[in-house]
């Protein structure tokens, strides 16, 4: 790599940023800024000086970047969008993945491409990451509303743990519905029934 | 229940009041009666429409009327032919200032009823009074470079003598930022769509002192945006569509639906609001300072005779402000491109009213200075403004 390239990662999710900047890092480029407050965003990108900047979909801010490109006074160099026509398999793989990026004029695809492809994959692992995260949640919550359930049907019935989650399962087989669901159900019912 | 036969539409929105069709198209089963199944995405930026429509995530758009035109003349990225073959709106923004400034203006003998004229002729002077106290040019914010908005704003200001690139600051915002940054100092005004001015005046921030109504009369603000390969392979859905819009727009239209709309458009999937700041433009009212509730029956209009239907004139005027404005070059060919582009054949067949066949002749309303838009003579209406953008040297 000849001089290497300075590369801004504008994205307010500090942690996809941090994943991303890592990507970057370990792919050899030392010149990552990662920007998460918009304030003063032309000031910050005159400063900068930046080659490459990779921003997510999800932030409001893209039409003002959009707008400071078109007033090349605010930048010293003009930057075009990266995507042009021939790539647009890259494109759609980028909006998937949730980021766009922007190059300054006259740099060559073949260094541009590896810095979207890994941008494109880290917002990838970083979405898969969220997803697993809300997964767990969801599955902790559930196990809450569970032992809550147990509970209700302990104290009403009296009968031990086992004996209740048993009673829960059994009801949800009969019905053809989830543990989870009958457990939401049956909290409901004794909350409305307690008054 | 959906029909099972019902033909999926993916659209794209940015919550906004003139968001209402499609929004009241997809809930209000307007769409359904049209055999269509209409799915709304909600979007965070106008650089995101764009992009979603042109790699075909979407199939329609809410759009900033100037964007089926820039993007038809490649002058974004991601730029594909596009066609505008409905409004979704008419009217609907207004410039807001903040209340120092209004001081300034009113000292200066602005008119306090939205007059854009008598508002226009007091900034200069406020300007001037600024420079002097600190050297900083007021500092204005629109929603994108093409956009009603930004063309609004600075017809506004250059019809009072103002040179929006020199004498003032023009930058960009997102709608929810844009009373925030007023409230930190950041601009000085700025032009945007409901309900982004009322909040601004309810938490006394600012003061309306113009709107879009008052600038250029039942003018287009947003459209429904198609690209042209999309309506070419989808002409009978794209006219059940409008069918379905345009009985929305009914529905919309009826202010005695506009708190039920208000509710709908205030839900967290959509604007995610107080309904309260939504009705007053619902209902032709527009707050423009603490206790002063003006009647604007054609604030932001949904329907009404036509209203809905593109013209080549309207897409023309924006055009000949991008070139104003030096986003665009004139040439004869992107301004058939432009008339093209706001086609009303499609609206006309949609609804069996037959096809127009893009009348020029039939100029819009004029603007309120009085000056005479005819779209036949474009060259000459956009070498006619003394203040415009000079070309730049190479």
């Amino acid at each position: 790599m000849s001089t290497s390239l300075s590369i801004l990662v504008i994205d307010d999710n500090r942690i996809r940023a941090s994943i991303i900047e890592q990507g970057l890092r370990d792919a050899g480029h030392d010149r990552v800024i990662l920007i998460d407050q918009m304030d003063g965003l032309v000031r910050q990108i005159t400063d900068i000086d930046p080659d490459v900047i990779v921003i997510d979909l999800e932030n409001p801010n893209r039409d003002q970047l959009e707008h400071i490109f078109q007033i090349s006074r605010a930048v010293r160099r003009p930057i075009a969008m990266f995507v042009d026509k021939s790539e647009s398999g890259s494109i759609e793989a980028a909006v998937d993945a949730g980021v766009s990026a922007y190059v300054v004029d006259g740099l060559k695809k073949e260094r541009v491409k590896p810095i979207l492809d890994m941008a494109i994959s880290r917002f990838r692992a970083f979405s898969r990451l969220a997803n697993e995260l809300e997964e767990a949640k969801s599955e902790l919550a559930d196990r809450k509303t569970i032992d809550r359930a147990k509970g209700i049907l302990m104290k009403s019935r009296g009968i031990s743990e086992p004996e209740a989650y048993d009673l829960l399962r059994r009801t949800a087989m009969n019905q053809s519905r989830k543990i989870i669901d009958v457990a939401q159900s049956l909290i409901i019912a004794s909350g409305l029934l307690e008054g | 229940m959906t029909r099972p036969s019902a033909k999926t539409v993916i659209a794209g929105f940015i919550p906004l009041l003139d968001s209402a069709l499609l929004v009241a198209a997809a809930r209000f089963g307007f769409a359904e009666e049209e055999g269509i199944d209409l799915k709304l995405v909600r979007e965070t930026s106008w650089a995101n429409i764009r992009d979603r429509i042109s790699i075909g995530h979407f199939d329609v758009a809410h759009m900033l009327a100037p964007m089926p035109i820039a993007a038809t003349l490649k002058l974004t990225s991601l730029a594909v032919p596009m066609l505008a073959p409905m409004t979704l709106g008419l009217g609907g923004n207004a410039i807001t200032v903040s209340l120092p400034i209004w001081e300034e203006m009113k000292a200066h003998g602005a008119d306090t009823r939205g007059d854009p004229g008598s508002t226009g002729q007091a900034l200069p002077k406020t300007i001037g009074s600024r420079r002097n106290k600190s050297g900083d040019p007021l500092r204005f914010a629109v929603v994108h470079p093409f956009s009603g908005h930004a063309y609004e704003l600075r017809y506004w200001l250059a019809a009072a003598g103002i040179d929006p690139d020199r004498d003032v600051e023009i930058t960009v915002l997102p709608p929810p930022l844009m009373p925030d940054a007023l409230l930190a100092g950041r601009i000085d005004g700025y032009c945007v769509g409901e309900p982004w001015n009322t909040i601004s005046v309810q938490n006394r921030l600012g003061r309306i002192v113009t709107f879009k109504d008052a600038i250029w009369p039942a003018s287009p603000e947003k459209v429904l945006g198609v690209t042209q390969s999309w309506a070419d392979h989808n002409a009978e859905t794209l006219q059940a569509l409008i069918r379905a819009l345009v009985k929305a727009a009914d529905w919309c239209a009826d202010w005695d639906n506009a708190e039920d709309l208000a509710h709908l458009l205030a839900a967290p999937d959509y604007l995610d609001c107080a309904p309260a700041t939504c009705v007053p433009a619902l209902t032709g009212k527009l707050q423009l300072e603490t206790g002063l509730m003006l009647e604007v029956p054609g604030f932001l209009s949904f329907a009404g005779p036509d209203a809905l239907c593109p013209t080549g004139a309207d897409g023309l005027w924006f055009y000949s402000q991008m070139v104003r404005w030096g986003q665009a070059a004139y040439s004869q060919q992107d301004a058939e491109k432009v008339v093209r582009t706001f086609d009303d054949r499609l609206f006309r067949e949609a609804l069996g009213t037959g096809a127009a066949g893009n009348d020029l002749s039939q100029a819009p309303k004029p603007l309120f200075d009085g000056v005479e838009y005819d779209p036949a003579d474009l060259a000459n209406y956009i070498a006619s403004f003394p203040i415009r953008a000079r070309p730049t040297p190479v």
